[in-house]
């Protein structure tokens, strides 16, 4: 029954459940692989989930239901309407709360046997060997790169099992990362992509229930470790295909050159993970770097007075859809091969999202010999902020 | 002739497909057949001199060509070669 070392060892009579927590976990105790040493193994637990988002909140619900004795989470953000589709242990009530606070009242809702300690600060370089140093089983559930880097080499430097999830659109990867004993997130991918190949926002987006089904593959492996029963998921890699309900695994192997955990490592201490990502400091500096720049205001501004303004909408149809300021589109991929609809002589704003595809369609407008191109600053978001709140902000 | 399964944030490059036949008798030409016919799928796979990218793992059924052959890991008929991409969650800028 019991595969491997538990990861906590069982406190027997050093930890008691009551009355309360034995009729709770009645149908753990029911099984021989649990049962109540292995309740006592997952009460004796301290488990640190990073973030409390989409993965976040299934592994979070249900590792309390479970009986983990101490959850650590880790977040800085506050709770966003946009994150309700997914991000399950908020509700509706707690837009504009801190996320850690919301996670801790819902956890103690679910189940109050669980000491929940709350990290309300973004991890970083400087905190994290402090943070993860607690806890038996760390789980990675970041939306970015520079975390997932950061909790990598942090578990591997002490040690720590590295329960690794990830969410795009309709796919989702799981696996456990434990250099101890197998392969660590660097193994897979030493390095990680530029930002210029990240994501824009016409390629993102995720189905709600995704990370309900990589968070709990998440959670269960977290409770597998701690109890050492099964085959846990280490040197190996589950991906998840929502749209045609397959799952397949590959192969992981511990590369023996890799920089944190390999033969002669490099890296023997936190580094800077913004720098390692190739992130400048100020967000999207890169982006905007020699792109003119208008500002919603401004924009506005020079409509009121009548300006002649060829204002340009760069995203998808599907997002026109849910939200326009009534100008004319064309997606930044159709751009190229639409040029000649344009006339280079006239002046052309242009506007995305948020501003970083409407940067590259600048750009782009600019080398084909446009003089006269500006990118909204903010894009339809801050025009929704700022100028006329009746437009959907998505 | 080898499939080489497309993961979602590459699908934009490949018309929706999800999946592509390909000819090539190793994983590397595969790849290079792959990227001439979806000429926008080549920034993403390779590196300005030609080197695959270091975040995009290519798998020949289970196992990481990188612990076969690498790219010249033979392929034939009916092989499944997976390009695996890191990813980090749905945030979009």
């Amino acid at each position: 029954m019991q595969t491997r070392q538990p990861l906590v060892e069982s406190p027997n009579g050093a930890l008691e459940l009551s009355n309360e927590e034995i009729a709770r976990y009645s149908r753990h105790l029911i099984m021989p692989e649990v049962a109540l040493e292995g309740q006592k193994q997952l009460k004796a637990a301290k488990v640190l989930t990073v973030g409390t988002g989409g993965l976040g909140s299934p592994l979070a619900l249900y590792l309390a239901a479970a009986g983990i004795g101490t959850i650590g989470i880790v977040d800085f953000d506050v709770v966003d309407e946009s994150n309700l589709q997914r991000q399950i242990i908020h509700g509706t009530s707690d837009v504009g709360r801190p996320k850690v606070e919301s996670a801790h009242d819902k956890i103690k809702d679910i189940n109050p046997n669980v000491e929940v300690r709350v990290h309300e600060e973004a991890l970083t370089s400087e905190n994290a060997l402090e943070i993860i140093e607690d806890y038996d089983v760390i789980v990675d559930g970041t939306d970015n790169f520079p975390t997932r880097y950061l909790v990598n080499d942090a578990c591997v430097l002490l040690n720590k099992p590295n329960v690794y999830g990830s969410i795009f659109r309709f796919e989702g990867q799981a696996s456990v990362f434990y250099a101890e004993e197998g392969p660590c997130y660097r193994c897979l991918y030493p390095e990680p992509p530029p930002p210029g190949l990240v994501p824009s926002c016409a390629e993102g987006g995720v189905l709600g229930i995704l990370p309900g089904a990589i968070g709990t593959i998440q959670a269960t492996e977290t409770a597998k470790l701690i109890l050492g029963i099964g085959e846990p998921l280490i040197g190996r890699l589950l991906l998840y295909d929502a749209l045609n309900m397959r799952f397949r695994e590959m192969k992981l192997r511990k590369d023996p050159n890799c920089p944190v955990c390999g033969e002669n490592p490099t890296v023997t201490d936190l580094i800077d993970y913004q720098e390692f990502c190739g992130i400048p400091q100020a967000e999207s500096a890169e982006q905007v770097n020699g792109v003119p720049e208008i500002s919603v205001n401004e924009l506005k501004q020079k409509l009121d007075h009548g300006e002649e303004i060829n204002v340009l909408d760069v995203r998808e149809p599907h997002e026109y859809e849910v939200a326009n300021i009534g100008v004319r589109l064309i997606p930044l991929g159709e751009l190229p091969q639409r040029l000649a609809e344009l006339d280079q002589d006239e002046y052309f704003v242009v506007h995305c999202k948020t501003g970083s595809r409407s940067a590259k369609a600048v750009k782009l407008l600019q080398d084909a010999g446009f003089q006269n191109v500006y990118n909204v600053k903010g894009g339809i978001t801050a025009w929704s902020e700022e100028i006329d709140p009746s437009v959907p902000k998505y | 002739m080898p499939k080489v399964k497309i993961p979602t944030p590459l699908r934009q490059y490949t018309g929706g497909n999800t999946e592509v036949e390909v000819g090539g008798a190793t994983a590397g030409e595969a790849l290079e057949n792959l990227a001439s016919e979806h000429p926008d799928l080549k920034q993403h796979l390779y590196t300005g001199d030609g080197k695959l990218r270091s975040f995009v793992n290519v798998y020949k059924d289970d196992e990481d060509i990188r612990y076969l052959e690498g790219q010249d890991t033979e392929v034939t008929d009916g092989d499944e070669i997976s390009i695996i991409p890191s990813i980090a969650g749905g945030r979009c800028r």
